[in-house]
């Protein structure tokens, strides 16, 4: 991880208005977190939650309001932004064709860091692949595939992380080794914003909650 | 960002390869649609070589359907195109390499194989170089027009009629000029007028579709 630890960064919601068809999800949603913060969504089922961190992404424009990066809008400062972005979505972006490794090498070819073949294969077995390296990953389990998605963060060189439920079929090991990346990227003044219905217990790092209703 | 691209077009040649069977379907239903012709008309018949070339032009088109709606499905469906639209990379670029790997596994192998279903049509030497020239020049503008209609509809459950209706008549064009080629070199004219013509919807397409392909993308993932 090459992270700067100078400079501190803000990702701002500003009066947020979503909808889902014709059915408004939430309005007038402000928040604002900085480096070193976790922000965790919560809310029921249909609360919204994967729509507001597709909209944090920029995949989906809001109705209304508008979301900051570093005090510029995420639309106007794309590039930058994205630069700084690793999003785990619902869809965990695996090609079932393709072994883990060669999806982990597709993700980084598609991020901007340049993490060499060791670095990837030293990631999957950080996040206990050891011996599915070379595997299709359509002969891996759905915990496996969530993990070949999770390796993304050990290598990426991103700041911002938005992860959609990463404690889903994942393990207690996992999920164990989850929360120390996250405690480690909080300390390494990254930020986090994650939807999980588990509580969270990290043992170093701000945590704020965020309910939908 | 030319290790982005690459990385990308490698990927799609790599899947693409490792669906051998998907990737063979449409270039058999383009051979088996051409060569039923021949066999429900009679071969000594002066019509075959008349319609040969708008045949195989349509053959072509289908084909290129059939083909079309791979090019985003799975990576719609898998996420993975969320993530290729949250790469700091310009996303025309990278539509253009998934268009461009597209092309070279089903508009390529059409191109080949043209020479020999131009002989099972009979037709002169001429009209089966004119045949493969315009294909060549064709199919990639097929692959890239078609990717619009696709990212357009890769969000619908059932996209698959209403790709074709967006789709073929915007391939009109290209199919006047490429079969009217292939017609006027069987009568020793020259060709260079419809081919600078499909020249330069090529050059069209190629410098405006990556555009539309980009926006049409993020808008089937809104």
């Amino acid at each position: 991880m090459t992270l700067t630890l100078t400079d501190s960064l803000l990702l701002e919601a500003h009066q947020l208005r979503c909808e889902r068809g014709e059915r408004l999800l939430f309005e007038s949603l402000s928040f604002r977190i900085a480096s070193g913060q976790l922000l965790q969504i919560e809310g029921a089922n249909g609360s919204g939650k994967t729509t507001l961190l597709r909209t944090l992404c920029g995949l989906s424009p809001p109705a209304e309001g508008k979301i900051t990066w570093c005090n510029e809008n995420i639309q106007d400062s794309s590039q930058e932004y994205l630069t700084q972005l690793t999003y785990v979505g619902h869809h965990p972006g695996i090609k079932l064709d393709l072994t883990a490794l060669e999806n982990l090498r597709f993700a980084q070819d598609m991020s901007r860091s340049t993490v060499t073949d060791p670095a990837l294969l030293h990631a999957l077995e950080r996040i206990g692949l050891f011996g599915f390296e070379y595997v299709p990953c359509r002969h891996l389990s759905a915990g496996q595939r969530r993990r070949v998605a999770l390796a993304r963060l050990l290598v990426a060189d991103t700041r911002l992380w938005i992860l959609d439920e990463p404690f889903t079929a994942i393990d207690r090991a996992g999920t164990q080794m989850l929360t120390q990346l996250l405690t480690q990227h909080l300390h390494n003044k990254g930020l986090v914003v994650l939807t999980s219905h588990q509580p969270i217990e990290l043992t170093d790092g701000d945590i704020t909650r965020l309910v939908l209703h | 960002m030319y290790s982005a691209l690459f990385s990308l077009l490698k990927r799609d040649l790599m899947l693409a390869f490792r669906h051998r069977s998907e990737l063979m379907n449409p270039l058999i239903f383009f051979l088996i649609v051409v060569s039923l012709f021949p066999m429900g008309l009679n071969p000594q018949s002066q019509v075959l070589p008349m319609m040969g070339a708008a045949v195989i032009w349509v053959a072509a088109l289908l084909a290129a359907m059939l083909s079309l709606d791979n090019m985003f499905r799975s990576d719609f469906d898998d996420g993975t195109l969320e993530q290729i639209v949250l790469s700091p990379w310009p996303l025309p670029a990278m539509v253009l390499m998934k268009v461009l790997a597209h092309w070279l596994v089903s508009g390529i192998p059409l191109v080949l194989l043209s020479p020999l279903l131009g002989v099972m049509f009979n037709l002169p030497a001429e009209s089966i170089g004119a045949l493969v020239l315009t294909l060549l020049i064709g199919t990639p503008v097929l692959s890239l027009i078609g990717a619009i209609g696709v990212a357009l509809t890769v969000g619908l459950r059932r996209g698959g009629v209403l790709l074709s209706l967006l789709v073929l008549p915007l391939y009109i064009p290209i199919l006047i000029f490429g079969a009217g080629s292939v017609w006027d070199a069987s009568l020793g004219a020259s060709i260079n007028g419809p081919l600078l013509f499909m020249g330069a919807i090529l050059v069209l397409t190629l410098t405006l579709a990556p555009f539309a392909i980009a926006s049409a993308v993020r808008i089937s993932l809104e």
